[in-house]
């Protein structure tokens, strides 16, 4: 097999280096990447979503935690239910700190900064996190640490709502923009293929959450699971 | 979502002050007009009742406190105002919004949480103003920009 320099002299221009390179151009900085056309966004509801809000329901003035990038979708959506709105492309960050390949987030030193950078808040904060699919594209090290670092920012009864493929067999997952249309329907924006961080299923996914006072599961026809966990 | 285009300020327009792309200013800035920093600001910006905008070579590393807020370029402080923040495409924001109305285009990077707060009801105009920009005591280097023009370049 040739080292990387080889190959990296043999490939064609714009040739991306991998297909995880192969990202749309809002999703950061990694390097050589081949445009990515995305479909047209499409609309589909949510049973997670709609158990989101019916928990947080007649409440106002919750701070809120969006982990998919400011969209004016969400703004409005949540500003309009008198929440405050926290926002973070996470999925965008993680270029930033690692690259798009998630083998590389097994450093515990960039695992620190990369919690610093993004989830750096008092303990407490937070009364409902929309983590929409950002987990799936972190390594069992990245995952983890993250995950235990919600478990601390968020406030106790509090929920969080999480997306993973539940086609075991892929390793590459599309990623999108999730946008709020109402309490239960969702628009997906395609920002492109990425390899998925590890396998999600429902066991992995309770003794990740095993911290957390409840998970529950929401199996959608799109072979994805809609996860609901309460801290 | 398309970007509306934005006009950069006449030179000439008399209501705008503007800090060009090569200046730099540390400190603290008040104006009594609308404010076009297109260059280095570190500091605060304060400019109550107009509209600040942040041109897409504008660096700042302040505290925006405004009317109204447009941003092109990049800041790093919070961002306080009282009429609406618009955040372009392409415009990075980190910091915490203070706003009556807010408006984000798709490719924007903001990191930092919105606090929506309907604007207050404003006293009678008849009533006592205060027109003099209060400038904290402790720092010195306040610097006011109603005669920007002049540092352009």
């Amino acid at each position: 097999m040739l080292p990387e320099k080889l190959r990296s002299i043999f490939r064609k221009e714009n040739e991306p280096a991998s297909p995880a390179q192969a990202l749309s151009p809002q999703s950061g900085s990694a390097p050589a990447r081949k445009a990515f056309k995305p479909n047209p966004p499409t609309t589909r509801s949510s049973r997670g979503l709609e158990q989101f809000f019916f928990e947080i329901r007649d409440l106002v003035g919750l701070s809120i935690l969006d982990l998919a990038g400011a969209t004016q979708e969400n703004i409005n959506f949540l500003t309009s239910l008198g929440h405050k709105i926290y926002s973070q492309d996470i999925v965008r960050s993680l270029d930033d700190a690692f690259g798009p390949d998630p083998a590389q987030q097994t450093n515990p030193a960039l695992i620190e900064a990369f919690l610093r950078n993004n989830l750096d808040y008092p303990a407490d904060t937070f009364d409902g996190v929309l983590l929409w699919d950002s987990l799936q594209f972190m390594g069992p090290a990245l995952v983890n640490a993250t995950v235990e670092r919600l478990s601390q920012v968020m406030r106790p009864k509090s929920y969080l709502l999480a997306f993973f493929t539940a086609n075991e067999r892929v390793t590459e997952v599309m990623s999108y923009a999730f946008r709020i249309i109402d309490q239960k329907t969702i628009l997906l924006a395609e920002r492109g293929i990425r390899p998925s961080g590890q396998v999600f299923n429902n066991r992995n996914l309770e003794k990740l959450f095993a911290k957390f006072e409840s998970v529950k599961f929401f199996l959608t026809r799109e072979s994805l699971r809609e996860v609901i966990v309460r801290r | 979502m398309s970007s509306t285009p934005y006009r950069v300020p006449d030179a000439d327009t008399r209501s705008t002050a503007t800090i060009g792309k090569a200046v730099k200013i540390v400190g603290q800035i008040f104006t009594k007009e609308d404010l076009y920093v297109d260059g280095d600001v570190e500091g605060t910006i304060e400019s109550q009742d107009n509209k600040v905008t942040v041109g897409p070579n504008g660096r700042v590393q302040a505290g925006i406190k405004a009317r109204e807020v447009v941003l092109l370029g990049q800041v790093k402080g919070n961002v306080e105002a009282a009429d609406k923040v618009d955040i372009r495409k392409d415009a990075r924001l980190e910091g915490d919004i203070v706003s009556s109305r807010i408006s984000i285009e798709d490719g924007a990077l903001f990191k930092g949480s919105i606090d929506i707060r309907k604007a207050e009801v404003r006293p009678n105009a008849s009533g006592p103003t205060i027109s003099a920009p209060v400038s904290s005591p402790q720092v010195p280097q306040a610097v006011p920009v109603g005669a920007a023009a002049a540092m352009k370049r």
